[in-house]
């Protein structure tokens, strides 16, 4: 069995902090932090989506955050953890329940990242990762393994059950892809100048969304750069423990992304609370003074187009009710949820309702539908089952993984229920 | 254990580490112990099954809830059996019109308000830990909280509870109304820490809601001042529905949580709120002001709406946790003065507070002279968590000394066994090991809490 040994186990009688900070590296000591913060009051038990399910305590966030410390602390097998940290779906829903300000992410994705070259996997699974981590940040690589997988819904049946839920998501038909101008001039006189995350799986599944951002933009008079040389954010890396990766590519961007534009703007929550997080994972890198002043830049569309005043928009032709669900990344993550939902109300003849359990996770987090397909079903199914007993004939959401998950559970229980992004739903009616 | 094995399915009897670890403390992290098995019960007759197991091979078991117990109630005793009550979270029964609801005891007590909202009802206990805390952990240990003072604690609001016994027996204490025959024996089991076995069913009642709110906070320069504020309040004949005070360590960490609008530079709130009928309220408000005024607070503030009263409510309830903010490390306090004594009780804290050169924040339930007192300290420091216990014993004892109890709310548990026989007779606590043994000789259920386990338990 593999340990993340420091220090002898010893005996306590009573719950100490003990991790050794200064000998887990750069991300040491943020981690040691954040789980010294916690007062394990068990206020975010109700928060967590895995704690809902499996109502036990390893799988609430004061179970893993305590699972952390005594492997941290060298009192706990590393593997003895793992279960339960694989999991955390990253939604960071425990954070704004938490009275005591414990930063989660600061102690998840450290430790996953920290853990993943010593943990035991099985063949399988560094299989299934690979291939994850070899195609998701990579556009090209991506579209072709999504094309291949389409393919591959037909034999199904003979597949595992993980392989199945991977396929599952994706499309039958891939979307044309629609390569994005590398400059945008403002319409009227230029309010702003930003530049534009392509985001990597995004462009290949809905392409649409950057496009439509665009139009957006650019229509209120904001001027669009789409930086060449960009690549993946890196957020899936991280988030599933692939610390190296996810440094190269946040260094890549850094790079690539120009620093005299007022913002840099995302469409995809799980990119923008990625980005935000540059500074951690570049933590002790001669880069983390850029890293953080690109981070202060990052802004998720929605935010951006709110502060900039108000749209000029044509009211729908007639009353149209939607829902509008929370991404984890935008809600938790990057507390934006006032802002999406002004802007659509600013959309004459549109109704925007709330879903029940709007604060639960929709199980799309990242990769987790591949990792962990049962909960993530569950999670989907409830969701799906939630939006349909609002009555809404569409959804609007600020994240791709959200919006495919989405989709796809609202499928399979027989709805045409859509599901499209905010910005999407803005696009259809600015006045160009 | 191979019974155990038997009787439930593999993956609800835990015994890796990482299950034995993560259970091993539970709101009061002063005290750890991994217990042998965890069992995720499901239903109540496997409840029942496991209590059986358990006394038949005389191993001890602790009931859990959601663990947030303050004073080590839910525990694990080494190498005994842990009985995690979550997955049972059902509403068995619910009348409207009776204004009764029949619960598992793993349903979460805001989730009870919630259910009869429709009906304009709702549950009043409503302790600081209410969007998690469970009912069976509530009935264990009488909880109140900030709304108990009109109407009274969780005792004043069970109608009865079906409970299995340390032996596996099942039996069925009070019935669908508040009066009955013979002893109380409802009243018995509620505060009893889960030595006379787990509640399984339990029915509760629930009010109407009152029609009006008037949530008052009120900026003091002394702590000591607000505490007499209280005291006045009282003496006016006005019975507000809760009246609260922090303190301004309390108010700076409420804020960085919550953002209530708390006033940042008082030495301590006062949150008065009176509840009821409309016409009542006008004649109430008028006096209320008047009272406020004349104890010498420099700023009062109203809440205007339902939103800024649910935020001032939501700041007090997350004061505990958001205290974490401040301090890596704390002890919270639970002790009762009489109301009058508030003043000099604080006073006293504060001069405790001096000597020992540790911080102690304050934020209580001032309407029932019901101290939380929490003492900060660095654990990582050799020696300070000594002082923290030193000090909060020192605290205990002036409530005793005013004449008040060492708990109003948090329990005994395993934190304050060594206090019980100061404020209870040698006869008084001979009674209570009487009552125990006859319910559970063999010192199964939830042995070592409340009262020290005897030598025949510990030999058990
Ligand atoms: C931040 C914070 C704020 C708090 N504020 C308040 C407050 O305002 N007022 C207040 O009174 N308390 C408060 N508490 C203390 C705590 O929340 C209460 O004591 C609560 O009732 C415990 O419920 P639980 O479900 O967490 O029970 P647990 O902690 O799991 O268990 C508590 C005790 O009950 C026993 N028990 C649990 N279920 C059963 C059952 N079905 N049958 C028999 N025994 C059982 C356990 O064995 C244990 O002894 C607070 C705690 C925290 C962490
Ligand atoms: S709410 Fe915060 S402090 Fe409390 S147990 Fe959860 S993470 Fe820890
Ligand atoms: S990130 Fe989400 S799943 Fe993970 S512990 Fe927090 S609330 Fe639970």
């Amino acid at each position: 069995m593999v340990s993340l040994q420091f220090r002898s186990p010893h005996w306590r009688a009573r719950v100490q902090h003990n991790i050794p900070a200064e000998e887990l590296g750069p991300l040491g000591p943020l981690m040691a932090d954040a789980v010294s913060k916690c007062v394990h009051c068990g206020f975010c038990l109700q928060a967590c989506p895995t704690y809902q399910v499996m109502g036990e305590e390893m799988d609430s966030p004061r179970g893993r955050i305590y699972l952390l410390k005594e492997v941290l602390e060298g009192s706990l097998p590393l593997d003895e953890a793992t279960p339960y940290i694989d999991r955390c779906l990253g939604c960071l829903s425990c954070e704004p329940a938490c009275p005591s300000g414990v930063p989660y992410r600061n102690l998840i994705t450290p430790f996953r990242i920290l853990a993943e070259p010593i943990r035991a996997r099985t063949r399988f699974d560094r299989f299934l990762r690979w291939v994850i981590l070899q195609t998701l940040p990579y556009p090209n690589r991506f579209r072709l393994s999504a094309i291949l997988g389409g393919l591959g819904k037909r034999f199904a049946s003979a597949m595992p059950r993980r392989m199945k839920e991977m396929t599952a998501l994706l499309p039958t038909k891939l979307p044309a892809a629609r390569p994005l101008p590398e400059l945008t001039p403002a319409v009227g006189t230029r309010r702003a100048r930003v530049a534009l995350l392509a985001g990597c799986a995004q462009q290949v599944l809905a392409p649409d969304i950057n496009h439509a951002a665009i139009r957006v933009l650019s229509n209120s008079g904001v001027e669009v750069v789409v930086p060449k040389n960009q690549v993946c954010c890196g957020a899936i890396a991280a988030h599933t423990g692939a610390g190296e990766l996810a440094c190269k590519l946040a260094r890549q961007n850094l790079v690539a992304f120009p620093q005299d534009v007022d913002c840099i703007i995302t469409t995809a929550a799980g990119c923008g609370s990625g980005m935000h997080e540059y500074p951690v994972w570049l933590k002790n890198d001669s880069k983390e003074g850029e890293a953080k002043k690109l981070a202060v830049l990052v802004k998720d569309v929605s935010a951006f187009l709110l502060e900039l005043g108000p749209l000029n928009l044509v009211p729908l032709e007639r009353p149209t009710r939607i829902a509008y669900h929370d991404a984890c990344h935008l809600a938790n993550g990057q507390g934006i949820t006032s802002q999406p939902r002004a802007l659509l109300q600013q959309i004459g003849n549109l109704e925007v309702v709330e879903v029940k359990g709007g604060q639960n996770c929709c199980g799309s987090a990242g990769t987790y539908n591949i990792e962990q397909p049962e909960a993530a079903h569950l999670l989907g199914q409830q969701k799906a089952e939630a939006i349909l007993a609002t009555g809404a004939v569409a959804v609007a959401s600020g994240n791709i993984g959200c919006i495919v998950q989405l989709q796809h559970h609202l499928e399979t229980l027989g709805s045409g229920v859509r599901v499209r992004h905010t910005v999407e739903w803005l696009a259809d009616s600015i006045r160009a | 254990m191979s019974r155990l094995r038997q009787s439930l399915p593999p993956d609800r009897v835990l015994t890796s580490r990482a299950a034995t670890t993560s259970f091993e403390s539970d709101g009061l992290t002063a005290y750890r112990e991994k217990p042998g098995v965890i069992v995720l019960v499901e239903s109540t007759s496997e409840v029942v099954d496991v209590v059986k197991l358990c006394h038949e091979f005389g191993v001890p078991f602790v009931a859990r809830g959601s663990g947030t117990s303050l004073s080590g109630g839910s525990l694990p005793i080494a190498n005994g059996v842990v009985i995690s009550l979550n997955r049972l979270n059902k509403i068995i029964d619910y009348s409207a019109e009776q204004r009764t609801i029949t619960v598992e005891p793993g349903f979460i007590n805001l989730e009870v308000s919630k259910h009869v909202a429709g009906d304009r009802l709702y549950y009043s206990p409503d302790p600081s830990s209410g969007p998690v805390c469970t009912i069976g952990g509530n009935v264990a240990f009488n909880s109140g909280g900030a709304h108990c003072l009109k109407y009274g604690m969780t005792a004043n609001h069970v109608l009865g509870i079906k409970a299995v016994l340390p032996d596996g027996e099942v039996v069925e204490f009070g019935g669908e109304s508040l009066e009955h025959v013979g002893p109380d024996l409802c009243g018995m089991f509620v505060g009893s820490e889960g030595l006379f076995g787990v509640a399984l069913e339990i029915t509760l009642r629930v009010l109407p809601q009152p029609e009006r709110f008037h949530t008052v906070l009120a900026a003091y320069d002394t702590l000591a001042g607000a505490g007499d504020a209280v005291a006045m309040i009282v003496a006016s004949g006005l019975l507000p529905g809760a009246m609260e005070i922090m303190d301004r360590l309390a108010i700076e960490a409420s804020e960085a949580a919550v953002h209530a609008g708390y006033p940042t530079t008082a030495a301590a709130a006062l949150l008065v709120e009176l509840e009821g009928p409309s016409e009542e309220l006008d004649a109430e408000i008028p006096l209320l002001e008047q009272v406020i005024r004349d104890s010498g607070a420099y700023e009062v503030r109203v809440a205007a709406n339902k939103e800024e009263r649910s935020r001032i409510w939501v700041g007090r309830k997350c004061a505990f946790s958001a205290i974490g903010r401040l301090s890596p490390d704390y002890l919270v306090q639970d002790g009762v003065v009489p109301r009058t004594e508030l003043g000099n009780a604080l006073s006293a804290i504060e001069a405790l507070s001096e000597q020992y050169g540790l911080r102690v924040a304050n934020v209580f339930h001032a309407g029932d002279g019901n101290l939380h007192p929490l003492i900060l300290f660095d654990g990582r420091i050799p020696g300070e968590f000594e002082q923290a216990e030193h000090l909060a014993g020192e605290i205990l004892m002036m409530c005793l000394r005013l004449g008040g109890s060492i708990t109003g709310e948090h329990g005994v548990g395993v934190e304050k066994i060594a206090y019980l026989p100061e404020m209870y007779t040698e006869n008084e606590m001979n009674l209570m090991r009487l009552i125990r043994q006859a319910v559970d000789p063999a010192e199964i259920a939830n042995r070592g809490k409340m009262l020290q386990a005897s030598a025949l338990g510990k030999g058990g």
